[in-house]
């Protein structure tokens, strides 16, 4: 039992490394995980469990902007500018990096662009959220104990 | 806005009743740095500093609020602005600090951010003796955003924001808002006192300041002032010795600078400036002690060579404009450093800020040529025409590191708004960098009146150069200037700069990574990213210098310093500005000669005596960068220490502070140069 846990944070901890070393979290992901503690023991999943709930607008009414006929690109960008703020605040590197592409394109009010980038957003949005959500869920399964020496 | 005139004092000063109390309570529980003892660690800051936060994001506000409790702050959050303004209104001495995004849906950050300054700014709601509390409210106000182009920062910083964070904040960025209060509390107790009871409290202050060499001293000291000055007040209160406290606002700033100007620096009197001011109910007394304030910040923006002749030199001619700025002791620079810090704007928006402190008033580059020139006289004893020429030309070459001289490390770089475009045009936006990260602590109070005026100069230095990327440039070498310039100049003294750039990277290097690279993720970001590419398009982080603001006099600073400085170094500059918050304190450390008198001063200051500037992290203006806020590009050396916390503050009064230490720091500037 006791192996199995260690070698379940063990785990836990590889997974959570390549999450960084491939660049989907960046700096302030530690950041939320510094901010966890006993009296909030889930700060992170909570954070970015709300992240997706509330960002999920955000992507609709990109959407619905990029059918427009013509686009109305400062409005995409007010929307990006948002919706990247929401991302970098959890960290997520990638999204982020799609976000500003997005709006280079917005600036260069570029239609193709703007729906391409737009995809790799969406793209990454969602790589991100599965990768998070086995994260987390294997996090809770071993226990506690990873959360206390969780490895830099 | 009088606290005692006519008014019902409280005395039960806010602060100590209310955020007082907290302070206090924090103090005497030694929570606080300052309140446990001399021993006071700035981490310890007093518990309990209220803060309201409001953020329409929910994830941020949720990662904020958790950042906040665990910096010990009581923390309310909302995500409407209105209904941050209500909570406002309904508990005038109920936040200490207000935290507000800059997009939100319902009401922009900045709008918001004028609201509370102007609503807040009322008799009633000084409830508290101190009459900067209701400055502290506007002027301790933290704009956060994810948007990091140097318009924005620039606008947050003028519109009398205590500090720029850029998104994602890092919780050290947060940890040292409460320097903030404490600066904007020491600055306006020390701006904003003309009663005598408000000197004779200060004095003893000043000696526990300096001596206190740390934050968390400076804290306690602060708040023994306070509770002396709440002891004080109602004493005077009672024998209506006190004299009502005049908060003096953007506007009035800009009318007293405008006053000035007319009259020129060196004949400008209290009796005549009341006269052109016209403004009823303002004593003569008022004017004096704002005057010699002001003059102190002229001061120190141009290294103290010529107290009076320098202000004259900035302020004639294109003076006029500059005014606006209303950097009276270190509101400019405040603001300045504001925009500096948010440092991690990249040079660009130090310049801007400089270029709007300092250009508010010129909306041409002619304008602050002139005073560019002088300034360089003063500093850099070369030929100011030539320089002007330089800069004019945007042939700045290194050789112009006269104009850099301008900047000069003695210069608080909040200099005065005309100096401060002067400066910005040669070096200012270098001495900027460095200076004003102290500065906009200083803000503060003053960051009303300077907010107006910066954004006039504001919007003049912007439109001159491009949007983002002509601030840029010019910020960084801005930076250099005053760094590397100054250090060029004053070889002697100061590091000689040979090669500015990697001198002044290094330099900026220095303060900025070592102070933002911990507390403010953007703060660090923009110092180092910034240097390192050294490019002719620094700053641009995440390439996000949105244009919004125009920054037409900040711009062509820029611009010179383009040429002037091929990347890199200009980098190195804004980036300093932004952090001077953190530059400041590590200022003292590294620098080049001449530089490092300027950090040194400022950074001592703040050791001394808790400058204001020390909480603001170091300005966002890092683009893209979480760059903390660049603060300090107001007032001297607002060096928001704090390390990274971007917030725009309006830096305390560091002013005062550093009218404290200016001297010190002039004279050896002006040896320096001297041996030049």
């Amino acid at each position: 039992m006791e192996r199995n846990q260690m070698q379940m944070h063990r785990q836990i901890a590889t997974i959570r490394k390549s999450l960084f070393d491939q660049g989907y979290l960046d700096e302030q992901f530690v950041q939320l995980e510094e901010l966890q503690d006993n009296s909030n023991p889930n700060f992170v999943e909570e954070v970015v469990t709300l992240f997706y709930r509330d960002s999920a607008r955000f992507l609709y009414n990109l959407d619905q902007a990029l059918e427009k006929r013509p686009l109305d690109f400062s409005r995409l960008d007010s929307l990006m500018h948002q919706f990247k703020g929401s991302s970098s605040s959890i960290g997520a590197k990638k999204v982020k990096i799609e976000c500003t592409h997005f709006r280079d394109y917005c600036n260069a009010r570029n239609t193709e662009g703007c729906k391409r980038t737009f995809q790799h957003v969406k793209k990454e949005y969602t790589t991100l959220k599965k990768k998070l959500e086995a994260y987390f869920q294997m996090s809770r399964q071993a226990g506690p104990i990873e959360t206390a020496c969780r490895p830099r | 806005m009088n606290l005692g005139g006519g008014q019902v004092v409280n005395k039960q000063s806010v602060m100590p009743s209310s955020s007082g109390a907290s302070w206090k309570s924090t103090a005497a529980g030694g929570s606080g740095g300052g309140g446990g003892g001399d021993g006071g660690v700035p981490d310890q800051f007093p518990a309990g500093l209220r803060v309201l936060v409001v953020d329409d994001d929910p994830t941020c506000l949720m990662i904020l609020e958790k950042m906040l409790r665990n910096c010990n702050y009581e923390v309310t959050k909302c995500n409407r602005a209105e209904v941050a303004l209500s909570f406002l209104r309904e508990n005038k001495n109920g936040f200490d600090v207000v935290i507000s995004d800059v997009h939100m849906p319902d009401m922009d950050g900045f709008k918001l951010l004028e609201h509370i300054g102007i609503e807040m700014d009322l008799p009633t709601i000084l409830l508290d003796c101190r009459v900067r509390k209701a400055y502290f409210l506007m002027i301790e106000f933290t704009v956060m955003s994810a948007d990091d182009s140097k318009s924005v920062v620039m606008k947050g910083v003028t519109h009398g924001a205590c500090d720029y964070l850029i998104k994602p904040v890092r919780i050290e960025a947060l940890r040292n808002i409460w320097q903030h209060v404490v600066r904007k509390r020491k600055h306006e107790w020390k701006d904003f006192e003309p009663s005598a009871s408000a000197d004779e409290q200060k004095p003893p202050e000043e000696p526990d300041y300096s001596s206190s060499a740390n934050e968390g001293h400076n804290w306690k000291n602060t708040k023994r002032r306070k509770d002396e000055d709440d002891e004080g007040e109602d004493r005077d209160d009672s024998s209506s010795l006190k004299k009502p406290r005049v908060v003096w606002s953007v506007e009035l700033h800009q009318q007293f600078v405008a006053a000035v100007n007319q009259l020129g620096i060196d004949k400008a009197v209290p009796k005549k400036i009341l006269e052109l001011m016209n403004v009823p109910g303002l004593t003569r007394e008022n004017v004096a002690s704002h005057l010699q304030k002001y003059r102190l910040y002229l001061r120190r923006l141009s290294g103290s060579q010529h107290p009076g002749g320098m202000n004259a030199s900035f302020m004639g001619g294109p003076d006029a404009g500059y005014g606006s700025i209303s950097s009276l002791n270190g509101l400019d620079l405040q603001a300045l450093a504001a925009s500096g810090q948010l440092g991690q704007l990249p040079p660009q928006s130090l310049a801007t800020l400089q270029a709007a402190a300092l250009g508010r008033s010129t909306n041409s580059k002619s304008p602050i040529s002139a005073p560019v020139i002088d300034q360089r006289n003063i500093f850099s004893f070369e030929n100011p025409k030539s320089r002007y020429t330089e800069v004019q030309s945007q042939h700045l070459t290194n050789s112009s590191s006269s104009k850099q001289m301008n900047l000069l490390p003695g210069i608080p770089t909040n200099m005065e708004p005309k100096q401060f475009v002067s400066l910005q045009h040669q070096s200012g936006q270098h001495s900027f960098g460095s200076i004003n990260n102290q500065v906009l602590i200083q803000m503060g109070g003053q960051s009303q009146s300077q907010s107006h005026s910066h954004s006039h100069s504001h919007s003049q230095g912007q439109s001159n150069t491009n949007p983002h990327h002509g601030l840029r440039p010019p910020v960084l070498s801005s930076e250099m200037l005053t760094r590397g310039g100054v250090v060029d100049m004053a070889t002697t003294v100061y590091n000689p700069v040979v090669s500015q750039a990697s001198s002044l990277v290094d330099f900026s290097m220095n303060h900025k990574n070592d102070s933002s690279g911990s507390s403010y993720p953007l703060g660090g970001s923009l110092g180092i990213p910034n240097l390192a590419s050294a490019t002719p398009t620094p700053l641009q982080g995440d390439g996000n210098l949105d244009t919004k603001v125009p920054r037409r006099g900040i711009v062509s600073s820029y611009d010179i310093f383009n040429d002037i400085n091929p990347s890199g170094i200009r980098e190195w500059g804004l980036q300093d500005v932004g952090m001077t918050f953190d530059s400041a304190q590590h200022t003292m450390q590294g620098g080049s000669g001449p530089v490092l008198l300027q950090h040194n001063r400022s950074s001592e200051r703040e050791m001394g005596g808790q400058n204001r500037n020390s909480t603001s992290g170091k300005a966002i203006f890092s683009p893209g960068v979480e760059t903390g806020s660049h603060r300090n590009v107001g007032q001297q050396r607002n060096s928001y220490v704090a390390e990274n916390s971007l917030r725009v503050k309006a830096e305390d009064g560091s002013s005062h502070n550093n009218t404290l230490y200016p001297e010190q720091y002039g004279d050896d500037l002006l040896a320096a140069i001297l041996k030049q």
